[in-house]
């Protein structure tokens, strides 16, 4: 390929600015978040303070999980809690019918609790992703729903609405909550670190494409219904994970716990607040508003009240912070180079960046973790 | 040789005929431009070749191979890119990445590895330099201007080294400058061999860069030829200027 007349066409670019923050902040900051979780048990010996920690790992799984379907690739899923659901069944069911023994031996479950999830994620999704956008959103609820109707009525399965009881670990005070912690904590590893292989990886790559256009995605060879199938699937063996987690710690299985609307907002809230489709999103997300989620119930009891704070939380994110805090944290980074570059130059500001908030989200999804349009950069001839 | 037959296409929307039995060759390595009035039926025979749209009746053949009812990304595999009319990039993916969106990878263990392998990553910057945005590469594509995304979506295309390239309207809302360095990369494209369909009303444009031009009207073809047999056609200028010039007939 011969370059010719480059320069005609060429353009000159500003100094790149970058949409990441430096890899020692990306990788220290993980390290120190990890280095936390793994110490919180230890230092908050309260139960209820450590309940709080399970709560958080379990959401923490979904949330990584959903993102990896939903954030990459745009379609909002708001019945995840189907999978949810199924994973708390299949870890009951199967305890109870091979008497398996509470304790270390149901954590054991888990894996299969995802894989079930995943095996009937296929022929769902398959239905599910033959449709686009608001219909597909509303396609996710009438599967939770119609599993949840399942739930109630297969009685001989389930028990219907008089649920699955689970014999409790006989481990005691303040211990007890440890074993759930650091199983939660070791899957959100895992599915965090799966998120990071699939937003770094070719494939990955075809399901961002997907988001921004999917058509345009197709005409340039992206198998459109597999890549979006595969991405379905691995976010249901998570969310899987975490329901098959959730059985065992609660120690009862009920229809209208296990295939919950509420666990579905949480798990999309709380991504839409960390930032969708990034990597630290639904990190941020979990660690923020689950403890939120379980003040409330500490404080209010049952009453679904955080649903209240949530929705303010989520207009006050939008309206503030647009594309999540993960994103805003990244124009805020941008912004402060921007000003230091301008400062050491003496000039005025660079074209095309932002002031850090109130702006439209900016930036490239690369391992920046910043969706959204960039502030245009008037850079061509 | 043709590289690209249409034989006898139709296609509806409803009560309008798009295409009308159209049929037509493209030539191997050749520069072919497809010109027509608005709703001749050009840009919809650009979305059945591609697989974007279904014919309901007649054939498309790629290098002897029917793809009439192949998928948009069966027929990108087989070496058929095209651009739009209306430029489709990713605005959320970096320069860089719009184009590894593109580069080809077969089996798992492609779809594992990192997007930003070395050898794709060398083709990637080399299809930048071509088109003049290497330092543009790692800026959000949402950001660039209208030109640059005409450039960059011709950009992807290129990366995956397809035979045959249709483009719809390159020259539209493009500024001279940035046409004539577009027409230089096409022809430099061509020499290698790349066959390319374009879709055009800038004439001088078309004229000036086709080997062989293709006119459609009313869903048909309407005739074929040099441009400068295609320019003093009489149904052509009438297709166009919806009259006989005085004179010519």
């Amino acid at each position: 390929m011969t370059a010719t007349d480059a320069t005609a066409v060429g353009v000159a670019a500003p100094e790149h600015i970058p949409y990441e923050l430096p890899k020692p902040a990306r990788w220290g900051g993980t390290a120190v978040v990890l280095a936390a979780l793994v110490l919180f048990p230890l230092v908050f010996t309260n139960p209820a303070v450590t309940s709080i920690g399970v709560f958080t790992m379990i959401y923490l799984v979904a949330a990584c999980g959903w993102n990896i379907f939903s954030g990459y690739s745009g379609y909002i899923s708001i019945g995840h809690a189907a999978y949810y659901g199924i994973g708390q069944y299949t870890v009951a069911l199967v305890a109870m019918h091979l008497k398996v023994p509470a304790g270390w031996d149901t954590f054991a479950l888990l894996p299969l609790a995802g894989v079930v999830s995943a095996v009937l994620g296929v022929p769902i999704g398959f239905l599910l992703l033959r449709v686009r956008k608001h219909t597909f959103i509303v396609l996710t609820i009438a599967v939770m729903f119609i599993l949840q109707l399942l739930a109630f009525n297969l009685t001989s399965w389930t028990n219907g609405s008089g649920g699955l009881e689970m014999s409790s670990p006989t481990w005691q005070g303040s211990y007890f909550n440890e074993p759930f912690y650091y199983v939660g904590l070791a899957g959100a590893v895992v599915a965090c670190t799966v998120s990071w292989f699939v937003r770094r990886s070719k494939y990955g790559l075809g399901l961002l494409s997907i988001r921004d256009d999917e058509d345009r995605a197709r005409g340039l060879g992206i198998h459109a219904t597999r890549t979006k199938l595969i991405g379905y699937v691995i976010s249901a063996f998570f969310v899987g994970i975490a329901g098959g987690l959730y059985a065992p710690f609660i120690g009862s299985v009920y229809p209208q716990f296990g295939f919950d609307p509420n666990f579905d907002l949480a798990v999309a809230v709380l991504v839409f607040v960390g930032g969708i489709g990034t990597l630290a999103g639904p990190v941020i997300g979990a660690l923020l508003l689950i403890p939120l989620q379980q003040y409330f119930y500490l404080q209010f009891g049952n009453a679904n009240l955080f649903l209240i704070a949530y929705g303010l939380l989520f207009v006050l994110i939008l309206r503030l912070l647009p594309g999540g805090i993960a994103p805003s944290i990244i124009r805020l980074w941008r912004w402060f180079l921007v000003n230091r570059r301008r400062a050491a130059a003496g000039a005025g500001p660079p074209d095309g960046v932002p002031a850090p908030a109130m702006t439209p989200a900016g930036g490239p999804a690369s391992g920046a973790d910043v969706p959204g349009r960039a502030g245009r950069k008037e850079t061509g001839p | 040789m043709s590289i690209l037959d249409v034989t006898d296409i139709s296609k509806s929307y409803g009560g309008i005929r798009a295409l009308a039995g159209c049929t037509m060759a493209f030539e191997e390595g050749a520069i072919n431009g497809l010109i027509g009035p608005n709703g001749s039926g050009k840009t919809t025979l650009f979305n059945v070749i591609s697989g974007y749209e279904r014919a309901d009746a007649g054939r498309v053949t790629f290098r002897g191979t029917d793809v009439t009812s192949a998928r948009p990304e069966t027929v990108f595999e087989m070496g058929l890119g095209r651009t739009f009319q209306i430029t489709r990039i990713f605005p959320r993916l970096t320069v860089m990445e719009n184009l590894h969106v593109a580069s080809q990878r077969q089996g798992i263990l492609g779809q594992v590895r990192g997007w930003n392998s070395a050898a794709e990553r060398e083709r990637a910057t080399e299809v930048l330099d071509f088109v003049g945005l290497t330092r543009l590469a790692y800026e959000p594509a949402g950001g660039l201007s209208y030109g640059q995304q005409k450039l960059l979506e011709f950009a992807f295309i290129v990366v995956a080294k397809p035979l045959v390239i249709l483009l719809d309207e390159p020259a539209g809302g493009v500024n001279p400058t940035l046409l004539r360095g577009l027409a230089d990369r096409i022809r430099a494209l061509n020499s290698e061999g790349v066959t390319f369909v374009i879709v055009e009303h800038d004439m001088s444009f078309v004229m000036g860069l086709c080997d062989r031009v293709l006119v459609m009207h009313q869903g048909c073809t309407l005739t074929a030829g040099a441009p400068e047999e295609v320019r003093s056609n009489p149904d052509v200028l009438e297709a166009y200027l919806g009259a006989h010039p005085k004179g010519t007939r």
